[in-house]
């Protein structure tokens, strides 16, 4: 059983009691009825799937009920810190693992945007 | 209670007459309670705590008892207070004057009194919570999972737990309870 540290309980809690919640830092747009129908895909419908270092939100539903970030592994499925909601991106802790060494879809593949 | 005739709804109780339990553990359906989910603002729970006589706890996984009232913090602006008595619990709420939500969700819940030297093997078989004393000692309290419905599970005593569990899941949880404690009296 994976065990997630909720930033709001402060502990290690068993993944049962979360749920998954979609990429984390996507910003709605300030005037969203302005937007082109291009970037209102890019913002809706459209996301990075990153193959390793990946950043999500995350929610404590059977627990304190709270969303939260996490920045997560896609590759190892290791949680690599987690972080309350509101805080900035933050910078993932000695893992070896970084947003340059990963290999994403779009370095391989191109950009499917 | 004043009788004031046939045309009154009974108020059935869920569980009524159910049995279960082992020779380790004893399930017992809990007493009627009045019941208020209840959130307040960082800057309002002096106020609240006041208001309803228990000090709402702000540390995660704590409980706090008095005058007949305890208060199960559930999340940083989320609370479960129970009352064991005639309620009024929404009303004391009210007398803070402070900015909050109290819903009444006295017959949303009922409660299983889980108690013996079983008790944690009982729960541990649909429940993930580290319920050694050190992780989860006397008055801890938290929501968490127990099998497929959730729970507020509130430490009570050594070998004590109360179960909170929604009315519509409480057929389910007492007989995954039941068979937790057939397992943990072998
Ligand atoms: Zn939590």
């Amino acid at each position: 059983m994976l065990l997630i540290h909720c930033p709001y309980c402060e502990e290690d809690r068993s993944e049962l009691e979360f749920r998954w919640a979609g990429e984390a830092h996507i910003a709605r747009p300030e005037n969203i009825a302005a937007i082109s129908d291009e970037e209102f895909a890019e913002f809706f419908f459209l996301r990075n799937n990153e193959k390793g270092l990946t950043y999500e939100r995350w929610r404590h539903i059977h627990g304190c009920g709270r969303f939260f970030n996490a920045a997560r592994d896609t590759v190892s499925d290791r949680f690599l810190m987690t972080y309350k909601a509101g805080l900035p991106k933050q910078q993932v802790p000695e893992t070896g693992a970084s947003e340059k060494t990963v290999e994403t879809y779009e370095a391989t593949e191109g950009d499917a945007r | 209670m004043v009788d004031s005739g046939a045309d009154v709804a009974t108020r059935s109780l869920p569980l009524s007459g159910v049995h279960g339990g082992s020779a380790a553990v004893r399930l017992e359906v809990a007493a009627p309670a009045g019941r208020i989910s209840l959130r307040v603002r960082n800057e309002d729970v002096s106020a609240l705590s006041a208001a309803l006589g228990v000090d709402l706890p702000v540390k995660p996984k704590t409980s706090a008892f008095a005058n007949g009232r305890t208060a199960l913090w559930l999340g940083p602006d989320e609370w479960l207070v129970i009352d064991e008595g005639n309620s009024g619990l929404t009303t004391a709420a009210a007398n803070s004057g402070a900015l909050h939500s109290a819903t009444d969700v006295s017959h949303r819940n009922t409660a299983i009194l889980v108690e013996g030297p079983g008790a944690v093997a009982t729960i541990n078989v649909g429940c993930p919570q580290d319920l050694s004393l050190k992780a989860f000692p006397v008055g801890a309290c938290t929501r968490t999972i127990f099998g497929k419905v959730e729970i507020v599970l509130l430490r009570t005593a050594e070998d004590a737990f109360r179960v909170e569990v929604w009315r519509s899941f409480s057929d389910y949880a007492f007989g995954l309870l039941s068979q937790g404690a057939l397992d943990a009296g072998q």
